[in-house]
């Protein structure tokens, strides 16, 4: 079954928003672009909250908005979950109070989250007596989160819940989200522009650029098409790589992961063989050579076929290579003339450090 | 004979004043705050006009607001004899016209502060109940009501002290009448003008300045646990 399908179309002032993606995927689908990109708009369409100039929205199969057949639900009746970047409780209410807000007007037949489970999920128990004003930036947002679920959504909106967090409150948050896409069954609309809150929930990818949709897929796909000048520093210079716990190597201090080009050497990790783990491996820690090179410190050399090569800032070069999955690596113009980079060339690239996507990142069992 | 002792007529006249204050603003406590809603939240064709229309009372000076009541809400005014005819309500010469030119002289000021209010309320915060389920009237009361109650409470003691005070539009619209429309200003306006009223219109003095204290102290007070229920 179609779980969601957005087709919007809105302008706003001078800037028109005209998106369309969707698909049978349930899980976390990340709407990701730059600032400006207008990722807010199309979720607040999807909600009721901003009304499209024409398109059609369904989740579930259970039309929201459609301008040609002049549906347009009240937000109120869309039953969608939304989790603001601001978390908006109600300053009035003390946390039970903001929680049970909701779940009271979803009749009791169509709940399928029930207040005690939601609470222990989410670690709020503690606070329930408590003020929003009382609350720290992390248990805010937890409780906005508890708040929208609790109105047992068919499709839950999180529009940068996380963005106005620190370090420590986004480590503290993440694993709930985390939490939510795996247990609880409900699809998740996840708007970011941070890739490595990305890297850790997303199962699907779909990007915004000026208004438009750029790019749609799996997490993988897109990530290793991302155009790296079009997102620098952001989709820069990543491959993510699906990997899973091969085994220790405990003398060696190292953990095996294997992928589809064969095993990555990373530095010890303590997670279970068998476990999931996405590895990000930025373009910049990535080498080219000619012949496999003898007697060095780097453990992850393999061999690989170079795809494409791109200018990219600073007089450097991005190749595009192919070891059983799309890397990137960049090196500087005179290299890459030197060695004769083209694409079809065969070469090995060297592999200088790999980043693992934390919170056990994106172990979603659904692949 | 104690100096602080009220003589019957003050004590009527207190008595009156704070009866016909507590009818105008309980009168005009609900248009009040629709009015103020729909004019922080609403676009309407002549918002301009309902605006200053409302505001006219605060202008014009009373003693035109009263003629003007008179003319409309008098025994033979245009919605008065209409009044009287159908409800057997009259507002002439009677403590429920002292309330009408009071309720009206004070809604401007009602309206302002809840108004202020309604507009320093969070529309996220109301947006964010809807995607919760509630419709737009659950939200009004659930949300932006009780978040305005601070500027509710200011409009209310501003428009009690407003109610308490008006003179020019009660005297020309429902005359001074003792018992029955002479409230306190008008009161301590007559025994200024007898012999031997001084020490009375001292006493009623000192009572307007208790009864106005009071008022805006119990605000006061009221607001400050208002306040301190949202911090926690």
């Amino acid at each position: 079954m179609i779980v969601l399908e957005v087709r919007v179309k809105r302008k706003q002032g001078r800037f028109t928003v005209e998106a369309a993606f969707g698909g049978e995927e349930t899980g976390v689908t990340a709407l990701f672009g730059r600032s400006g990109a207008g990722k807010t708009s199309v979720i607040n369409m999807v909600a009721g909250l901003a009304r499209p100039d024409e398109g059609r929205v369904a989740v579930n199969g259970r039309l929201l908005f459609d301008s040609r057949q002049g549906v347009n639900l009240p937000p109120e009746k869309r039953g969608i979950g939304y989790v603001f970047q601001d978390g908006r409780l109600f300053p009035h209410l003390d946390v039970a109070s903001n929680l049970a807000y909701g779940m009271r007007l979803t009749p009791p037949d169509r709940r399928y989250l029930d207040f005690e489970r939601v609470v222990e999920l989410l670690g709020i128990g503690h606070l329930l007596q408590r003020r929003p004003a009382l609350l720290s930036g992390g248990e805010k947002q937890r409780v906005a989160i508890g708040r929208a679920l609790l109105t047992s959504p068919s499709l839950l909106l999180m529009d940068e819940p996380l963005a106005s967090l620190d370090g420590e409150r986004k480590a503290e948050v993440l694993p709930f989200v985390h939490r939510l896409s795996r247990e609880l069954s409900v699809p998740i609309l996840y708007v970011s522009h941070s890739l490595d809150e990305i890297l850790n929930l997303a199962d699907f990818l779909v990007v915004l650029e000026g208004g438009r949709v750029v790019d749609e897929g799996s997490l993988e796909e897109v990530t290793s098409r991302l155009d790296p000048q079009a997102f620098p520093g952001i989709a820069g210079d990543g491959a993510v790589i699906p990997t899973v716990v091969a085994g220790h190597d405990e003398a060696g201090g190292l953990t095996h992961l294997s992928f589809p080009g064969g095993v990555l050497r990373a530095p010890r990790m303590d997670l279970p063989p068998g476990r999931e783990v996405r590895v990000r491996i930025r373009a910049r820690n990535v080498a080219l050579a000619l012949v496999p090179p003898k007697r060095t410190s780097i453990r992850n050399i393999f061999p690989c076929t170079v795809e494409s090569v791109a200018e990219a800032p600073g007089g450097l070069v991005d190749a595009r290579v192919d070891i059983g999955c799309p890397l990137t690596a960049r090196i500087t113009r005179h290299a890459a003339r030197d060695l004769g980079i083209r694409p079809g060339r065969r070469m090995y690239a060297l592999v200088k450090s790999i980043a693992v996507s934390r919170g056990d990142a994106g172990g979603n069992g659904r692949d | 004979m104690n100096f602080l002792a009220l003589t019957p007529m003050e004590t009527e006249a207190l008595r009156l004043s704070l009866w016909v204050s507590l009818w105008a603003v309980a009168g005009s406590l609900a248009p009040g705050i629709a009015a103020a809603w729909a004019l922080a939240r609403l676009d309407f064709p002549g918002k301009s006009l309902v605006d200053g229309l409302l505001h006219l009372p605060l202008v014009l000076p009373p003693v035109v607001m009263g003629y003007l009541l008179l003319i409309l809400f008098g025994r033979r005014g245009v919605v008065g004899e209409w009044l009287y005819e159908t409800l057997g309500v009259a507002f002439a010469f009677d403590w429920k016209g002292a309330a009408l030119a009071a309720a009206v002289m004070a809604f401007p000021l009602l309206v302002r502060a809840v108004r202020l209010s309604v507009e320093t309320v969070d529309r996220g915060l109301e947006s964010a109940a809807r995607t919760l389920g509630a419709g737009p009237v659950r939200v009004f009361f659930t949300v932006t009501l009780p978040l305005t109650v601070p500027g509710i409470l200011a409009g209310v003691i501003l428009a009690f002290a407003r109610s308490l005070g008006e003179f020019g539009a009660t005297i020309t619209f429902v005359s001074n009448i003792r018992g029955e429309t002479q409230t306190l200003p008008l009161a301590l306006y007559t025994l200024t003008q007898v012999p031997d009223g001084e020490t009375g219109a001292m006493r009623l003095c000192l009572v307007a300045v208790a009864v106005a204290m009071a008022a805006l102290v119990s605000s006061e007070l009221l607001a400050r646990r208002f306040a301190a229920r949202m911090k926690g």
